[in-house]
């Protein structure tokens, strides 16, 4: 049977009732990628031996009837800011193409094997994640399914274009101010960046440590929590990874909505946006009968400070990388770090003081509401290489304006769902944000919205 | 005089760069201004934003 835009938790039924077998869900995806990532460019490695063995080895258990994992035979591909066992880390950049080998799998890998899952490549992205547009200089520009000429949206662009192409049905990426999310908006999937500290990033390339999330995406909000699941749990490899006890979800999202209480985001959500956005809020909110609003206070100047932050943290991991290797960075990331460098250290000071004021509102306003709906772009996907957009009369840059509504939420680590409102001819995304460690609550309200055909991960139609 | 000034910030840029060791070409320093001036000037929304004295930053380190 074939496997071709079938989800995870299809693919991993298909392979553990025998009705396929984890080498022919390998070799499926296998060959997907070997046709449609000549045009989406999102792997830029394939472990294509690596991922035959590891599913004979699965094959083989399931023979002997021993009992297998939620993931089982499910191909999965990571941001190749993930270690990756003998691959370099590259993190989207040529200079650390110069790396040793990674010894070991990034721990999320790890668990998602051992849920069953089969690990098929590496993604492209934008270069050390310090970009929402999914181009890259050196790999090129991951491309969106929808329309290849547009951006996947980034820095997980690879990770958006794999599996709204339909390649695998389950990625791994990094979202720093937006990067799981953007490119879940702009192609037209599930993302799920959960609460900060929630999954470790151990064995995962930084960028601004204290903003740096890992998660999945995919194409139903059934495979976000199967693959959540799976990841959750203590690792001392990253300090700020929780020692909370495992809290899955999956037995939870067909609870649906009842007696949450939902709002939109008032105020500077409302502000900035496309009609497209408009409508995909619009949907959302009429869906769920939501009929309140909210206002996240000073949302505009928690953009800012998580700006100031990101620039400044960015640019003390790469100084030594500015001083020795300034020529081989892409140019327009080299300029931007190069600046985040002489910020003035009292500004970056108040800016984590005032995340500490601003995090205290918005638990606040969480004592009022369990659920916030707010866009997750301003726009569908640009056109590769689009700098600027006109927005009521204003041309505002790409680069800086797609991540204005996913930066106030990452600010503050709360998790969000980020869901395809599937407009045509281009989706876009919704965010689904809950309290810290609420998850399942995001997850549960994306799941609704899914079985109410709201939500959906639609099929491009060349893929 | 102000940062806002566009001598002036890049008077700073230069100085900042001999202090940290940065190699900056005079053909990036307008796009390292650029990025500045917008960095400086999301970080004045940061810096005219009152907070007490006793506001504690968001990480807040445990012996």
């Amino acid at each position: 049977m074939s496997t071709d835009w079938m989800t995870a938790a299809e693919t991993a039924a298909a392979v553990a009732n025998r009705t396929t077998t984890a080498l022919a869900a390998t070799e499926a995806a296998l060959a997907r990628i070997a046709k449609a990532d000549a045009t989406l460019n999102a792997f830029t490695d394939v472990v294509a031996e690596r991922a035959r063995a590891r599913a004979r080895e699965i094959d083989a258990a399931i023979a002997r009837g021993e009992s297998v994992g939620p993931l089982v035979g499910v191909p999965f591909a990571v941001k190749n800011l993930f270690d990756v066992a003998g691959l370099a880390t590259r993190a989207g950049s040529k200079i650390n193409r110069d790396r040793s080998p990674a010894a070991d799998d990034a721990p999320l890998i790890k668990r998602l094997e051992a849920a069953g899952a089969v690990l098929i490549g590496a993604l492209n992205m934008g270069e050390y994640a310090y970009d929402f547009t999914g181009e890259n200089i050196h790999d090129g520009p991951s491309r969106n399914p929808h329309d290849p000429t547009r951006m996947t949206g980034g820095s997980s662009g690879g990770s958006g274009a794999a599996v709204a192409g339909g390649e695998v049905p389950l990625a791994l990426g990094s979202d720093t101010n937006g990067s799981i999310r953007v490119p879940s908006s702009l192609c037209g999937i599930f993302g799920l960046k959960p609460t900060y500290g929630r999954l470790p990033r151990t064995g995962s390339f930084p960028f601004v440590a204290s903003f740096d999330h890992l998660g999945p995406l995919a194409r139903s909000a059934a495979d976000l929590a199967l693959a959540y699941d799976a990841m959750q749990g203590p690792d001392d490899g990253d300090a700020a990874c929780t020692t909370r006890a495992p809290e899955p979800v999956s037995g939870l999202l067909a609870q649906g909505i009842d007696g949450l209480r939902i709002a939109k985001a008032g105020g500077y959500f409302e502000a900035n946006v496309f009609p497209e956005a408009q409508e995909a809020v619009g949907r959302v909110v009429k869906a769920l009968g939501v009929t309140r609003s909210v206002e996240l206070p000073e949302a505009a100047r928690a953009r800012a400070a998580a700006y100031v932050i990101s620039t400044t943290e960015g640019a003390s991991l790469h100084l030594d990388r500015l001083r020795r290797q300034p020529n081989d960075f892409d140019p327009a990331v080299r300029d931007r770090l190069l600046a985040g460098a002489m910020v003035p250290a009292p500004l970056v000071d108040r800016a984590q003081k005032f995340r500490r004021w601003y995090r205290a509102r918005v638990l606040e306003v969480f004592e009022q509401v369990d659920v916030i709906i707010a866009p997750a772009t301003p726009c569908v996907a640009p056109k590769l290489g689009q700098v600027t957009f006109t927005l009521d009369g204003v041309e505002l840059p790409v680069r800086a304006n797609v991540g204005i509504h996913t930066q106030p939420i990452s600010f503050i680590g709360l998790p969000v769902v980020a869901v395809p409102i599937p407009l045509a001819p281009m989706p876009i995304g919704v965010q689904i944000i809950a309290a810290p460690w609420r998850e399942d609550i995001a997850l549960r309200v994306a799941a609704a919205l899914e079985r109410a055909g709201v939500a959906r991960a639609p099929r491009p139609k060349d893929f | 005089m102000a940062l806002s000034d566009p001598t002036t910030l890049d008077s700073y840029i230069d100085a900042v760069a001999a202090a940290l060791g940065l190699p900056i070409d005079p053909a990036w320093k307008p796009a390292v201004r650029a990025n500045l001036e917008v960095s400086l000037e999301l970080g004045r929304l940061v810096d005219e934003f009152p907070l007490p004295d006793e506001t504690e930053p968001a990480s807040v380190f445990s012996a």
